[in-house]
């Protein structure tokens, strides 16, 4: 049998010339360019969206002053510009720039791998239970009259745990793993959810109840920049390692009998999965509270500008995550002399948007 | 190469199958006959790993390969399910690419020879002109053509298939047929469930009939597969008819009422 093996030589190369080594490398970089140039015009706008955030509020900054204030931390730029421009740039708009940009790609992100395991583009990041946990932390750690920081940190230990115990319970069930995942999310994040409620109902309704229901709605807008730091660590170690599994994403998203027969562990990779979205989606809702619909849109809207294949739709959902929430945040900041919740925005834009790409769908 | 020993499988705790023994060799298309829910497909998933055995082995080249990783079952079976699909909308070529899964290493992607293993499989079922086609758009038939493709980009010793014609239109079917053909002749052993038994007449070196939780083996199905056992198989009054084509025996099943 061996040997018989051994003569597959029906895909071997039906007649080619060997190429020579150098023109085979320039064929390589010309492939992975071809293939990442799909990209580029996202990585554009968001630059576009990136610098145009800084001129956006009460205090008018001119983009010559703002391309310098910038340039002059790499650069050697005399200082033409006061010293209250460059607290705004740096301690208040950069930090606040960079989280939308942080919460929006790793929400989308979270979004996008979801939706491929669970094989359903309907699928949203908080589908295990994560904002539900993190909501429950963050309403606990106000009704105990806790500082931001300690907020921040039951959000995200709470998300985590959410969706370890809908992992550990549901690998006890002997059922389809991906059924069993998701009926175990819907009640945690119920319970999760009636405990928020109970929180609200014994909540002061003075000061708490208020700062509770702030929290659900979502907001950019106590953003520090050491918060950038605490949540950039999390989101990137999230990050990196769906990038590196791109392949195998999209295996994944096939039928699981269908997965497992083309060699995908799919059982390791899920748990893979299941760590990184969560520990980016805990991460971000930490500090901005729950901001819905971003994991369910862009991925979509990622799709159908790119198709599915992960390797090229996982930097186009981080790209458009980014840029989205950052216009979305823009807009809360702009509209209005009290800022509107992201939470209310993304979905008062989301939902018609959604409606719009599937009315479009439709027809084409 | 693959040996079946003493095997008993289904669902948790509840046997479907027991007692099955058989032995395929390579190049050999074996069909799986049997009536609906007799356990053909639970078969099938056994001995490609979705479904853990209660008991016996399955052995290839000797050795036992209950144990061994996807990876590893993936590089010597390939899988073709009943039906399936993508939710999302892939490219043709992407799914054939995805064939090559069990040979990249972990966290890599697809390389350029992988792509060119992927484009040859294309070729070689004449359906390269479907490549950047979306495969959950494609009719059946020409999504059942991808599917081989990829178990060909997989290079794997043994394609298993569950009802590769089903839901085929005759035209189709036969390509399928003459394709699959092809593949045992290059040595590629073949295990489809089917539920005519003229595949195992006409094509088949061995036939597994699968009965109230037993399988019986029958080399050699265009000899030996006899009309009592058919009519015992699926407990209806058939008619077999031979005739001479060719210089060739052939047997058919006449579905007269």
């Amino acid at each position: 049998m061996t040997s018989s093996l051994r003569t597959f030589n029906f895909l071997e190369p039906l007649s080619e010339g060997k190429n020579n080594e150098k023109e085979w490398t320039m064929d390589i970089l010309n492939r992975k360019g071809r293939q990442y140039r799909a990209i580029y015009p996202f990585i554009i706008i968001l630059i576009g969206i990136f610098l145009f955030s800084f001129a956006v509020g009460r205090y008018p900054i001119d983009i010559i002053t703002l391309l310098k204030v910038l340039g002059s931390k790499a650069f050697p730029i005399e200082k033409t510009w006061s010293d209250t421009v460059e607290v705004v740039v740096f301690q208040v708009r950069l930090p606040r720039i960079m989280g939308a940009m942080l919460v929006g790609s790793a929400l989308s992100l979270s979004g996008a791998v979801y939706q491929g395991m669970f094989k359903n583009p309907l699928v949203s990041p908080d589908i295990l239970g994560v904002s539900a946990g993190a909501a429950f932390g963050a309403a606990l750690a106000i009704f105990l009259s806790f500082n931001t920081a300690g907020i921040q940190l039951m959000a995200f230990c709470f998300g985590i745990l959410a969706v370890a115990l809908v992992y550990f319970i549901s690998q006890r069930i002997k059922a389809d793993p991906l059924i069993s995942l998701v009926i175990i999310g819907i009640l945690i994040g119920s319970i999760f959810n009636s405990f928020v409620s109970l929180i609200k109902y014994m909540a002061d309704t003075e000061d708490k109840l208020p700062a509770i229901t702030f929290w659900l709605m979502g907001s950019l807008s106590g953003i520090m920049p050491k918060d950038i730091k605490n949540i950039s660590i999390p989101i990137l170690l999230g990050m990196a390692p769906l990038f590196l599994l791109r392949w195998d994403l999209n295996v994944l998203s096939l039928d699981e009998d269908e997965a497992r027969s083309l060699g995908l562990d799919t059982g390791r990779i899920r748990f893979i999965v299941i760590i990184c979205s969560t520990l980016m989606t805990a991460a971000a809702v930490s500090v901005s509270g729950i901001i819905g619909w971003i994991g369910l849109v862009i991925p979509h809207l990622g799709r159908l500008l790119v198709g599915p294949d992960y390797r090229l739709l996982i930097p186009t959902t981080i790209l458009l995550g980014s840029s989205y929430l950052l216009l979305i945040d823009n807009i809360a900041r702009a509209l209005t002399t009290v800022e509107i919740p992201l939470g209310i925005l993304t979905s008062l834009i989301g939902a018609p948007f959604f409606i719009f790409l599937l009315l479009n769908r439709g027809r084409s | 190469m693959l040996e079946v020993k003493a095997l008993s499988c289904g669902y948790g705790e509840e046997n479907i199958l027991e007692d099955v023994n058989f032995t395929v060799d390579s190049g050999d298309i074996v069909c799986i006959l049997g009536s609906n829910g007799s356990g053909k497909s639970t078969l099938i998933k056994t001995i490609i790993g979705l479904i853990k055995p209660i008991k016996g082995d399955i052995l290839v080249e000797g050795k036992s390969i209950l144990n061994w990783p996807w990876k590893r079952r993936a590089q010597l079976i390939s899988y073709i399910p009943q039906s399936f699909n993508s939710t999302f909308q892939y490219r043709v070529k992407d799914i054939v690419l995805m064939g090559r899964t069990s040979y990249l290493k972990f966290a890599s992607t697809p390389s350029k020879e992988d792509e060119r293993i992927a484009e040859e499989a294309l070729e070689l079922l004449r359906i390269s002109h479907l490549k950047d086609k979306i495969y959950s758009q494609l009719s059946g038939g020409e999504r059942q053509l991808v599917k081989i493709a990829q178990a060909l980009a997989q290079q794997s010793k043994i394609i298993i298939m569950d009802e590769p014609t089903n839901n085929l239109d005759f035209g189709n079917q036969m390509v399928m047929l003459k394709h699959l053909k092809n593949c045992s002749e290059k040595g590629i052993t073949i295990i489809m469930a089917t539920h005519l038994p003229e595949h195992a007449f006409l094509y088949g070196s061995k036939a597994l009939l699968v009965k109230n939780g037993r399988v019986a083996e029958i080399e050699k199905p265009s000899e030996n597969l006899k009309e009592r056992d058919l009519r015992e198989l699926y407990d209806v009054d058939l008619e077999l008819v031979e005739f001479n084509l060719d210089n060739r025996n052939i047997k058919m099943c006449l579905p007269l009422i």
